[in-house]
């Protein structure tokens, strides 16, 4: 019978290893950590995706050589892990999203346009505890993509001139965007766009992604417009005047109190200085070839905006 | 999580359709059942050969752990970046977790027969054609057979990352759940998963035993 037993492991080990993808991002699996962080430490965050550890980066460089002591944590998952953080303590400071920040909070919110946004945003965090300190220019938001040679051809611009060509169009994005509010539901009530077909590929407009754009078998794709293939491809993101896709500004977010002003100066003026394609060029240098580490892409970057006290 | 799950596979809508369970299913089977052929292609000719001559034996061994090495996803991500978007990548990544367990099961199978039994058949007048095929072979069949199931089981497991990409298969539930926060919905794919590797591995201890020439071998 030991022949049997290696199969049946097997499978057992697959449905406890589902089991623990799903606790993952379970927020009541989050360690609740002691209060570990004495005042005079800053502890920065970020997501789990790069430009997240791009940006927290930008935040600790900032605030050590402002003279603080700065611990960091990057990479601790998604928001059902990092809101929890920063409300117990074990986390002071990390880069969020205006938009989908407000919606974790409020998910009744009201996000069709960046104004909104930032006027509900102080309040429905002041309900967790939680502050934000000036939002960037720069926006990550999700954005509906096509080739120049596809925009030319149909004459796009906006989102709504894709509607007239429903028949012909395929569309790929990550599985959540058929389903979502602000995904094809929204795009089909705000400008009658319903694609022929949805392909979905689970790389977040990673680069299968955009292979699948470039090579045709996608006409139209769900990419985020800080993507650096946006500019590498000469890719054409599509207006979307109806605000479809809510604004989503980077924001400093820290537990409320953490930071005293001079930390708040440090941020803000990086957060003035941040703009989409600033946070494109910084993405680029960490995702591209070049792959610079996230740490060092912050140290120049902060260098050339003169924004390191010596 | 257990009760959406529940209420999931209660849901009649689920149950047909191109996006349906059976559809998934079957679309599972599909990627599977290409994998393993294409794997058995390859596998088993070059097992009889390694088996019968004892030729390139170390390349065999080193070569096959560093296949069973390789992390599936990376490679069809990685093939995607290459190929594009399509049924190729996921099926060439399965192929490559497919083919050690064949390989090491023909190979050992091939390389165990009795050599008093080889020579006896060459004694006889046998050409090597028919002592592999009338001898070494039929010998060989349980760990053959134990090799393909092995094989089978872990494509079967694998097979999910298809759905990483545009395609089907029973890994659509998973990542699409995933996508969601619907753990329900994950569980669906897994535990669709975990029933249909149980259910095919027992069809297929039924299946070595039936065909076995000798049964003490296969139920060791």
């Amino acid at each position: 019978m030991t022949k049997m037993k290696l199969p049946l492991f097997a499978a057992l080990s697959m449905v406890a290893g589902s089991l623990v993808l799903a606790g993952c991002s379970n927020p009541t699996a989050a360690t609740p950590s002691e209060d570990g962080a004495s005042s005079s430490t800053v502890t920065v965050s970020s997501a789990n995706f790069p430009e997240s550890e791009i940006i927290g980066n930008l935040y600790a460089e900032a605030l050590k050589s402002n003279g603080y002591t700065v611990e960091t944590k990057f990479n601790i998952g998604s928001r059902e892990a990092y809101i929890p953080a920063l409300a117990d303590g074990s986390i002071d400071l990390i880069p969020d999203y205006t938009g989908n920040l407000l919606l974790f909070i409020d998910p009744s919110a009201d996000v069709s346009t960046p104004a909104a946004i930032l006027s509900a945003l102080p309040k429905a965090l002041e309900s967790k505890s939680l502050s934000m300190l000036t939002a960037a220019e720069a926006e990550d938001k999700d954005a509906v993509v096509v080739t120049r040679a596809t925009a030319e051809k149909w004459k796009l611009t906006s989102i709504a001139d894709l509607a007239a060509h429903n028949d012909e169009v395929v569309m790929a994005g990550p599985p959540e965007f058929k389903e979502r509010a602000v995904g094809l539901p929204g795009l089909e009530k705000n400008y009658g766009f319903v694609p022929s077909k949805f392909e979905p590929i689970s790389d977040g407009g990673g680069p299968a992604t955009v292979k699948a754009l470039l090579d045709g078998k996608v006409t139209a794709a769900n990419i985020f417009t800080t993507s650096t293939a946006i500019p590498a491809n000469d890719l054409v993101v599509l207006e979307d005047p109806k605000n479809n896709f809510p604004a989503q500004q980077v924001v400093p977010v820290a537990a409320a109190g953490k930071l005293d002003d001079g930390a708040q100066k440090a941020i803000d003026a990086i957060s003035a200085k941040l703009s989409t394609s600033e946070l494109i060029k910084l993405n680029e240098q960490v995702s591209g070839d070049a792959k610079v580490e996230p740490q060092q892409a912050a140290i120049t970057w902060l260098t050339d905006q003169g924004l390191l006290s010596k | 999580m257990i009760n959406d799950m529940l209420s999931y596979l209660g849901d009649a809508a689920n149950w047909t359709g191109t996006a349906g369970i059976p559809a998934r299913l079957g679309e599972h089977l599909w990627y599977s059942f290409l994998a393993v052929l294409a794997a058995s292609i390859i596998a088993v000719p070059l097992g009889v050969f390694i088996g019968h001559t004892g030729v390139g034996k170390v390349i065999l061994v080193s070569a096959s752990n560093v296949l069973r090495a390789l992390p599936s996803l990376g490679i069809m991500t990685l093939l995607v970046l290459l190929m594009g978007v399509g049924l190729l990548p996921p099926v060439i990544a399965l192929v490559l977790i497919a083919v050690p367990p064949i390989l090491a099961g023909v190979y050992a199978g091939v390389a165990n027969v009795e050599p008093a039994v080889v020579d006896a058949a060459r004694a006889i007048g046998m050409k090597d054609s028919r002592i592999i095929l009338q001898v070494e072979l039929p010998l060989a069949l349980p760990l053959i057979l134990g090799g393909l199931r092995g094989a089978i089981l872990q494509v079967i497991a694998t097979a999910t990352i298809a759905a990483y990409v545009n395609l089907g298969g029973l890994g659509r539930y998973i990542f699409d759940g995933l996508a969601l926060y619907d753990y329900g919905q994950v569980l669906v794919g897994a535990v669709l998963v975990t029933a249909l590797a149980l259910v095919l591995d027992g069809l297929l201890a039924l299946l070595a035993r039936v065909l076995s020439p000798d049964r003490r071998l296969v139920s060791r």
